[in-house]
């Protein structure tokens, strides 16, 4: 074997095993990754939080009504924006998965965390709530109540009104009488009643 | 001049050539399997944590939602692991003297990370989109398996490129209806691929398969 050939051959094996070496450094690459560990800063984490008092450009928060339920420092008992199907249907949804787990699918405050031990969730359908204005419920979402954690980090603002509207929409559907069904669809509602026990829950939709 | 080989060195050769062949095909066989064999994947393999957090007993037992936890997992790449608040909404009151779960007051008292153990793990050069799959039809289960019978996480698939291609290709093998993307309890219809391809044609599924869509 000439030295050229032996140079050659040695460097190629160089160059398999830096390879062999290499595929571990692509499969982990020195970036910073979300939520992964960083040695480089005191709390270990490579996110970083924003600077204490940082407002992006375009979210200052002004507008009161939205982001906390107040006018003028009073509850307000009116929505932000329109309540349409779509919305109800996100209220829905946000629902079942933030407040169900201690409220109940009906909001009367029996969850399945209430029953493995948590405090007793607020019952909905109490003449107080039933008659509270809107903003308060915002409110409660946002901050918290007594012994209820706040929800400000896992809803985002749109998602806390829609909860609001669902929330009325089960208040009502708890108190709800034939009359208020439209007339269209009156029948199917007796019908439904006289017997059948789905119904119940379908009148909550 | 005596002859070095004898005669038989011409069976020889040939029979060696079929050997190495044979040793060359079981080898290949061998990589082939061992490469996709769960000792490399770590398929089904649960890992060390610092609590021993159960989605038998969170999802199974007390029928919380994905997203009460993953909240990101809707709206962009990564499902994201929660923060300590989030186990605190409950845990400050039930089982808040379970030493199990000391490590979670501890991190909620000096505000420091619970550091968990990534199970799914692809590598870096590969690019995956959570907000692409399951705004589409595409469930929790279906990559994660039953994780509400998982005591511990671990992970159900090989998350190899073959494994993600069979699905870029085969949508309607997998594809269910968007409501029932969070059910982990849900189970292919026996005429999956009819409504499977109804789906993909009412959710305009076109799942790409060049290199650059998730190699970027
Ligand atoms: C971890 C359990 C838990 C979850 C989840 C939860 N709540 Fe509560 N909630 C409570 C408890 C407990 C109370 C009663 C608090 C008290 O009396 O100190 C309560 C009370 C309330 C009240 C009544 C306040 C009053 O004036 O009586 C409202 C309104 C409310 N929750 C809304 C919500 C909404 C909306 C959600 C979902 C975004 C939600 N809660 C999720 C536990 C929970
Ligand atoms: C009560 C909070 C909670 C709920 C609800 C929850 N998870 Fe998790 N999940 C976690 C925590 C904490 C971890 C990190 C610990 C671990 O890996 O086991 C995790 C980890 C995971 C992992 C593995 C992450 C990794 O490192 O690869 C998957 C997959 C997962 N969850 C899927 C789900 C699915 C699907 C659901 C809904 C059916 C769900 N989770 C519901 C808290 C939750
Ligand atoms: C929605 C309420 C809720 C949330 C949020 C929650 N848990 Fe739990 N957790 C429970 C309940 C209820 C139990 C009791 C389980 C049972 O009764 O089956 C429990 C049990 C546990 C246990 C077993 C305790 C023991 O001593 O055996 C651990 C560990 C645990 N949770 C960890 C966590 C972690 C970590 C988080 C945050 C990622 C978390 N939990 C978030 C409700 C919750
Ligand atoms: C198409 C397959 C697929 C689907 C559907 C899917 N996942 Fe994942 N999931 C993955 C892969 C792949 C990873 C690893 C990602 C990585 O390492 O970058 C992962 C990682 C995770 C993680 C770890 C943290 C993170 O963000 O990387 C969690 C938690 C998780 N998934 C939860 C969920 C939940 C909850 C759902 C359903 C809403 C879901 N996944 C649906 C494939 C999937
Ligand atoms: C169970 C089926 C399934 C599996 C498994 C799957 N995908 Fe997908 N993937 C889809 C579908 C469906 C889409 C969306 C196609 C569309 O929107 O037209 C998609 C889209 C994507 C996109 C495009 C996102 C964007 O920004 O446009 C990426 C990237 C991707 N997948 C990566 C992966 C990777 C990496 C894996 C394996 C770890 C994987 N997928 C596994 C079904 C799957
Ligand atoms: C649907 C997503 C997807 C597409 C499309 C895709 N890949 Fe991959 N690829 C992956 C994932 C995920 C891995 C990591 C697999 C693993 O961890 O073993 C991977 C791994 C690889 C590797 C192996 C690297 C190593 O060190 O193991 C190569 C090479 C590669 N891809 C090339 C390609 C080429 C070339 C194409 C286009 C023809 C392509 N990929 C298209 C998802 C994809």
């Amino acid at each position: 074997m000439s030295a050229r050939r032996r140079n050659l051959l040695a460097g190629l094996v160089a160059v398999v095993a830096l390879g062999a070496g290499c595929r571990q450094d692509m499969h982990d690459q020195p970036r910073l990754k979300a939520q992964a560990r960083s040695e480089f800063w005191r709390d270990d984490r490579a996110g970083r939080p924003l600077v204490e008092g940082t407002i992006p450009r375009g979210h200052l928060r002004e507008d009161e009504f939205l982001y906390t339920g107040r006018q003028y420092g009073q509850f307000v008992n009116a929505f932000p924006f329109v309540i349409d199907q779509k919305r109800m249907e996100r209220g829905r949804d946000r629902y079942n998965i933030y407040c169900a787990p201690c409220h109940g699918a009906t909001g009367a405050g029996n969850g399945m965390v209430v029953q493995r031990g948590y405090r007793a969730a607020g019952n909905f359908h109490q003449d107080r709530l039933r008659n509270e204005r809107l903003g308060y419920f915002y409110d409660v979402i946002a901050n918290g109540f007594g012994a209820m954690p706040d929800y400000a980090a896992q809803i985002g603002v749109e998602d806390r009104w829609a909860i609001v509207a669902y929330i009325r929409a089960l208040q009502l559907s708890q108190h709800a009488r034939l009359e208020d069904v439209p007339a269209a669809r009156r029948a199917e509602a007796e019908k439904a009643l006289s017997g059948a026990a789905p119904a119940a829950a379908g009148a909550a939709h | 001049m005596a002859q070095i080989f004898p005669k038989s060195a011409n069976a020889l050769a040939q029979a060696s050539i079929i050997v190495a062949g044979a040793l060359a095909a079981t080898a290949g066989g061998a990589l082939y399997w061992l490469q996709r064999s769960p000792y490399v994947t770590r398929q089904h393999e649960t890992r060390e944590q610092p609590v021993p957090f159960s989605h038998q007993h969170h999802v199974g037992g007390i029928g919380v939602d994905c997203r009460y936890c993953h909240t990101a997992v809707e709206k962009s790449a990564k499902a994201g692991i929660p923060p300590t608040k989030t186990c605190m909404n409950c845990h400050a009151q039930i089982w808040n003297d379970s030493p199990t779960l000391e490590p979670v007051r501890q991190s909620f008292r000096d505000g420091k990370s619970i550091a968990w153990t990534k199970v799914n793990d692809l590598p870096d050069f590969a690019y995956f989109n959570h907000s692409a799959h399951v705004n589409k039809g595409m469930g929790c289960s279906t990559c994660h398996g039953r994780i509400d019978l998982q005591p511990l996480a671990w992970q159900e698939h090989s998350l190899q490129m073959e494994w993600c291609l069979e699905c870029h290709r085969n949508p309607e093998k997998f594809v269910r209806p968007q409501d029932q993307v969070f059910n982990v309890a849900w189970q292919a219809p026996a005429n999956q691929i009819e409504v499977g391809k109804e789906l993909v044609k009412k959710y305009g599924l076109k799942p790409r398969t060049s290199c650059s869509t998730c190699h970027r």
